[in-house]
Formats: structure tokens, C-alpha cells, sequence
């Protein structure tokens, strides 16, 4: 599904990935833990394609399609989602304007009818009442004066409704009380079927708890330094990232 | 391609309404003195008081001086390099239906999307068109008349009801007003007239599709709505103009009054060309738009300005009745090298009178936009109250947004309040939506859309739409 090759980006000149490998076949979930400033948000970005990211080397594919020469909203129609970590509010759209627009350019590329109005209306109050969102929040401007927490399930709601073959969360735990981390979690495992991947990136253990991976990974100074199963992140938790650093530092 | 490169490429688009139709005109030899404000007054065989007026108004203007106070940029204009009076020939004896409008003018119409045609009058919307001097043809004139509402060129009024334009004319935009409205006063061409008659709800929406199309030719347009009391009429004007190198001007002047219990709405959707991207061509717009609000009547401005390299404009109202309200919803666009100075005056005179102002001003490319507004409660306006917010929106790094407010209150229990923001359409915003899927130039549409929505909604619906696709046309290449 993804295969991930020497991958090389910096931001403002700074280098935060120093090639990174990663590969994830469908239907698996990879976490993807580390300390501060190890590149995880990084990561995230790069693949869906923001500018300010530069790549330096090494590929990314999606489905054997090299996704790096894509623009961001081609990579999204090839089914990659990215589920922000600060998602921004954009005054004004009404939420339901925007999710029909997007879910419009995605089908539109997949060669799927555009729904009606009416049959779009049907299935965003559904995927609502999944995300425990309240209907109301179709009508109001995408995000505005939304909670952290209702932010976070606006998200989820757009993944719903857009199906992609890869979902990367970007610390979606971050800020969320333990019953939003639940529904979350929810989603997700109700959402995960044998063509499809997530790459759930957090700091915490806490949510592995609830959205159980098949593999963690340890993402240290740019690079995977570690990667185990679920059981890692239990060790990591109690250890820390340190020791591994150190290590990693000890082979460079 | 960074965004904002991509926000200028797209900025960079064609003026959808810029074509020349090919037409024999009459167009009189550039220039300004008397011989020229009797040429245009004999051409339209108007009684000796209006001929009269226009002297007067002539000569108002060339004791005054033009304003500088804007905040703007404006090449100095020689007056008497413009041709004040053009009209097309087929129009010497005007067409009483449509099947005798010249078909090329009719096509005109056309490719501008305004319905002259017949099918096209199933909207239910009755225009009239004028054309550089003089309107073309007023549709619907015979239904309305049967609910006593008169719509027509004021040229057309000042043959079949001189006493009711002799009554109104100048009464709320004096000749010597200012610079612009003099010069209109004294070489005003064509307009639309309206009457609502007591107690009348005018049947449809009403609209005036001004074109300007010569070369070298201003148009001076004016407009006078009458509603007697307990009336009520929703009018709206359109506006586009050849691409040109040369600039063109246009000087408008609009009348609105209102009596007790009356209501006017008046949006405006003005699509005059902007210029290209170095400022070359394009229309100044000059224009003077009042209405005099009576007890309990009300009046509401919407203007959608997306065009003209200048806009120098102020709907205003005077809320000269007790409990009478004023309304103005604005969105200005400006795009390239364009500038607008562009807002409001609400004049409260009256006890419990009420204003409105929601001025939105997007601003792309290298252009600028001023919000310029008045506020002023006089001593007689006891429990006034005003509410304003003005938004800026600006779109890439090279342009600016400007607000002025001015507030005078000379009666302690008005109320006036007033907000503003500035935000720009940032990149986290078109990142999200490209990541969902949607492109930067859908993406930046809907933003600005939504940066709109209070004003949009203030339009008639058929033209809400309008506006939507108005703002995107003006807008593409602006975004990346």
C-alpha cells in the first residue's frame, strides 16, 4: 500500500527527515511514536504534500503511485487523508458545503457518480451520529468556534465520508478527554477493513489502548530507530525515548 | 507552484464582458461647454426647466474643484477629450418591441446573460438597458404599468411625466453636491425612472443593465425611485464595458426617496471593466447615490463591486424620519491595479432611527481597497442606534485594504457601535481544503464565498447566485 524509501525533507533549511523507511501493506496499522521534534509531524505533511516541506530524496508510493510529484489535492483524491493535528477553521463555509465539495473532486476522480444534494445530506447525518457530532454542526462554518475535541471528530467525520485507502492521524489523541478518545478510537477500528491502512502518529500510549496496531515504530532523528509490535509502545512508555536515541546515536 | 504564485497566476484572468459590439452610433465630437448640454438636452426634446437645470448644474461645476481626499490614485482626467452623448443609430426611432431591437444589440444582451429575450423574461424580472447614452428597450413596461408602477428612461419620464421628475430631481442629490454629481447634472444621458405609487408592492424586481460601448464616451446615468408611502420596490443595476487601453469614465447619480412606511432596496452588481493587469484601461467610476428615508420607511444599499480600474462611491442614506432604517451590505473586490474608496454615509436626523453597515472588502493582486464610512447622529436623533463591521480580506502579499470610520454623535443616548477585522486567506485554510481534495481555485471561491455570506444573502436570489460566479470570474488566478 505505502512503501516509503530513503526519504529526505527539510523545512526552512532545517533537515528533518534523514532517510526514512517504511512499509505498510493493507489492512495494517503502524504507530508512530518518538520524542519531540523527531519528525513525526513532519512526516504526515510531506506525504499529503505541504509546500513549505521540501524533499531532498528517496520515494514515496502509493499503491506503486510515486505520490511525491503529485499535488496535494491529487494525492488526496489517490485515497491519502490526513487527519490534522490543529485542524483550522475556515469562516463562513458552512461545514456541509465543504464536505460536499470534497467528497465531490474525490468521487468525480474515481469515476463515481456526484451525489445529490439530498443523498449527500443522508449520508453526512449518519456519519454524524458515528462521530457523535451533533447534525447542527453541518450547518456551522467548517471548524468555527468548534472545541478541540469536536475539531477532532470533524476530522473523523470527513475521513468517513471520504473512505481513503491510507488515513494518517497526526496526534488526534492530543487534547482529547478519555470519552472523545474513545469515539475516536471507535471510528477508526470501525473503519478498518483488510484494504485499508492507518498510520497513527502519537505520543501516548494511551491511545494504542483502544486502536490496537499491528506494528509501533520508534521515529528518532529523522529516521525509524525501532520497530516492534504492539508491546513496544508499553516498553516506551515506561522506559522513555532516550535510550534509544542514545543508541541510535551510538551507530551513527 | 507556491500558492502564491498560483493565487497570481490566477489573478490573472480574461474580463469575460469585455468585447466591442459593432453598431453605427451617433456620437457627438468630444467636448464640454453649453452648445454640447443644449445639443443633449434638444436630442431628447426635453422642456426648457430641465435644459435650464443642466446649464445651471454646468455651471456649478466649473466653479468647483475635483475632490483629492480619496485614497486614491487617479491620472489626471481631461473632460474635454470624453464625447458626452452617444447613441446607437438604429435607435433614432426606439423600438416599441423587440422585434424591432437591432439583433447585434440583442446579442449583446445576450452574451451578457441579461434577459431581454423573451424566454429569458420567464425570470420574471423587468429591465431596462441602456446602452453608452440612451436605454434600448424597458421590458415588462405594460404589467407594471397595470399596478400603477411607472419604469422607464427618464428620458422617456421627462416626455410623459415632467411635473413628477421636475418634483424630485436634484431634491436629494442637489446639482452642486459635489464635483462628479454636478458634471452629471449637467450631461446626464439616460437612467432608469421609477414610481411606485401608495401603498403599491411593486409586482417583480426591477433592473437596469448599463453597457457602455463607444469608444472615448462617458456615461452619465441617472436614476430617480420614488416610493410614496407604504410602498415597496426592490431594483437592482447592472454594469460592464468593453476592455479598452483608454480610460473611460462614468459618473453616476442616483436618487432614491422613500415616504413614511415606504421600502427601497437597491442592490448593485457592477462589473465595469477593471483594466488589465498594469492599470492600462479600464472605467472610472465616479458615482453619488442617496436616499431620504421618512418615518418608519426603510432603505437598503447592497452593492457587489467587482470592476472599474477606479471606484470612488457612498450610498448614503438620510434617516430623516422618526424610526426610519438604513441598510448597507458591501462586498468590493478589487483585483490587479484596481482601486476602490468605497463605503457609506448614514445621516441620522430622526428619534429611534436605526443604521446597518456590513462593508466586506477583498483585496488581490497589487490592488487596494478603502473602506471609507459616516456615521453621524445629529441632535434630533434620540435613541439612534448604528451597527458596523467592516472585514478586510486580503488575498496574497502585494495588496492593501484601508479602513476609514468616521463617527460624529451629537446626541448622547445614540448608539453607535463598530468592528473590524483584517485576516487574509491563509495557507493552513487552502492546505485543508487541497488535502480534502478540493483545488486552490475552488478552494479560495468558497473562502471568499463565505467571507461574503452576509452580504450575499442580502441580494434577490437570482442575483445572489450572480454575484457567487461574478466574484469567482474576478478572482481566478489570484490564488495558489
Amino acid at each position: 500500500m505505502l512503501n516509503i524509501k530513503n526519504l529526505e525533507a527539510s523545512i526552512e533549511g532545517n533537515k528533518i527527515l534523514k532517510g526514512l523507511n517504511l512499509d505498510i501493506k493493507p489492512g495494517e496499522v503502524h504507530a508512530i511514536m518518538g520524542p519531540n521534534g523527531a519528525g513525526k509531524s513532519t512526516l504526515g505533511n510531506v506525504l499529503a504534500g505541504r509546500e513549505e516541506y521540501e524533499v531532498l530524496g528517496g520515494s514515496a508510493t502509493l499503491s506503486g503511485k510515486n505520490i511525491l510529484d503529485l499535488d496535494p489535492e491529487e494525492r488526496a483524491r489517490e485515497g491519502l487523508f490526513l487527519a490534522f493535528q490543529y485542524p483550522v477553521e475556515i469562516p463562513g463555509v458552512s461545514n456541509l458545503e465543504f464536505l460536499k465539495a470534497s467528497v465531490d473532486a474525490v468521487r468525480a476522480h474515481q469515476g463515481k457518480p456526484e451525489l445529490t444534494s439530498v443523498e449527500f445530506l443522508k449520508l453526512a447525518r449518519e456519519k454524524c451520529k458515528a462521530v457523535d457530532l451533533d447534525q447542527n454542526f453541518l450547518k456551522r462554518g467548517v471548524n468555527e468556534g468548534f472545541s478541540g475535541g469536536e475539531k477532532k471528530r470533524n476530522e473523523l467525520l470527513q475521513m468517513m465520508l471520504l473512505e481513503p485507502q491510507l488515513c494518517i492521524l497526526d496526534e488526534t489523541d492530543s487534547g482529547l478527554d478519555i470519552d472523545a478518545l474513545q469515539v475516536v478510537a471507535n471510528g477508526v477500528n470501525n473503519m478498518r477493513s483488510p484494504d485499508r491502512s492507518f498510520i497513527i502518529v502519537t505520543h501516548y500510549q494511551r491511545l494504542l489502548d483502544y486502536i490496537v496496531p499491528d506494528f509501533v515504530h520508534v521515529l528518532a532523528n529523522g529516521r525509524i530507530v525501532k520497530t516492534g509490535g504492539k508491546e513496544l509502545a508499553l516498553e516506551l512508555e515506561e522506559k522513555g525515548y532516550s535510550w534509544l536515541e542514545e543508541a541510535d546515536n551510538g551507530v551513527a | 507552484m507556491s500558492s502564491t504564485a498560483e493565487i497570481e497566476r490566477r489573478i490573472g484572468n480574461e474580463y469575460e464582458a469585455g468585447f466591442v459590439t459593432d453598431i453605427e452610433s451617433d456620437t457627438i465630437a468630444p467636448g464640454l461647454n453649453e452648445d454640447v448640454i443644449r445639443f443633449i438636452s434638444a436630442k431628447k426634446n426635453e422642456p426648457e426647466w430641465m435644459t435650464e437645470w443642466r446649464l445651471k448644474a454646468f455651471h456649478e461645476w466649473q466653479k468647483m474643484e475635483k475632490p483629492e481626499w480619496a485614497n486614491l490614485k487617479i491620472e489626471e482626467i481631461d473632460f474635454q477629450s470624453i464625447s458626452y452623448y452617444s447613441a446607437p443609430k438604429s435607435m433614432k426611432d426606439r423600438p416599441q418591441s423587440l422585434d424591432e431591437v437591432d439583433p447585434e444589440l440583442l446579442r449583446t444582451y445576450d452574451k451578457l446573460g441579461i434577459p431581454l429575450h423573451e424566454q429569458m423574461q420567464l425570470a420574471g424580472v423587468a429591465v431596462d438597458a441602456v446602452f453608452d447614452s440612451v436605454s434600448v428597450i424597458t421590458t415588462f413596461r405594460e404589467k407594471l404599468a397595470e399596478a400603477g408602477v411607472i419604469f422607464m428612461p427618464i428620458s422617456d419620464a421627462l416626455q410623459e411625466y415632467p411635473e413628477l421628475v421636475k418634483k424630485y430631481i436634484g431634491s436629494v442629490v442637489p446639482q452642486r453636491d459635489n464635483y462628479f454629481a454636478a458634471l452629471n447634472s449637467a450631461v446626464f444621458s439616460d437612467g432608469s425612472f421609477v414610481y411606485i405609487p401608495k401603498g403599491v408592492r411593486c409586482p417583480m424586481e426591477l433592473s437596469t443593465y448599463f453597457r457602455i460601448n463607444e469608444l472615448n464616451t462617458g456615461q452619465f446615468e441617472r436614476t430617480l425611485i420614488v416610493a410614496e408611502e407604504g410602498s415597496h420596490v426592490s431594483y437592482l443595476e447592472g454594469c460592464t464595458a468593453p476592455m479598452r487601453d483608454e480610460n473611460q469614465l462614468h459618473a453616476a447619480v442616483v436618487e432614491l426617496i422613500a415616504f413614511d412606511n415606504a421600502e427601497i432596496k437597491y442592490s448593485t452588481v457592477q462589473n465595469w471593466y477593471p483594466g488589465d493587469e498594469n492599470g492600462k484601461g479600464g472605467i472610472y467610476n465616479f458615482v453619488t447615490k442617496r436616499a431620504i428615508a421618512h418615518t418608519n420607511a426603510k432603505v437598503s444599499w447592497t452593492q457587489v463591486e467587482t470592476g472599474s480600474a477606479i471606484t470612488w462611491k457612498y450610498p448614503s442614506v438620510v434617516l430623516k424620519g422618526d424610526n426610519s432604517i438604513g441598510e448597507f451590505y458591501s462586498v468590493a473586490l478589487t483585483n490587479k491595479m484596481q482601486q476602490a474608496d468605497t463605503g457609506t454615509k448614514m445621516i441620522h436626523l430622526g428619534k429611534n432611527t436605526k443604521s446597518t453597515i456590513i462593508a466586506k472588502g477583498i483585496s488581490a493582486g497589487r490592488s487596494q481597497s478603502t473602506y471609507r464610512g459616516l456615521v453621524r447622529m445629529n441632535p434630533g436623533a434620540t435613541g439612534a442606534r448604528n451597527f458596523t463591521e467592516c472585514d478586510s480580506l486580503l488575498i496574497g502579499d502585494k495588496c492593501g485594504a484601508h479602513t476609514f470610520p468616521y463617527i460624529e454623535s451629537k446626541n448622547p443616548s445614540a448608539i453607535i457601535e463598530h468592528e473590524a477585522t483584517t485576516s487574509t486567506v491563509s495557507e493552513d485554510q487552502l492546505f485543508l481544503c487541497r488535502q480534502r481534495g478540493i483545488d486552490t481555485e475552488k478552494a479560495v471561491s468558497m473562502i471568499v464565498n463565505g467571507f461574503c455570506k452576509e452580504v450575499f444573502k442580502e441580494l434577490p436570489m437570482e442575483f445572489a447566485v450572480e454575484a457567487g460566479r461574478l466574484l469567482e470570474v474576478s478572482l481566478e488566478g489570484a490564488v495558489g
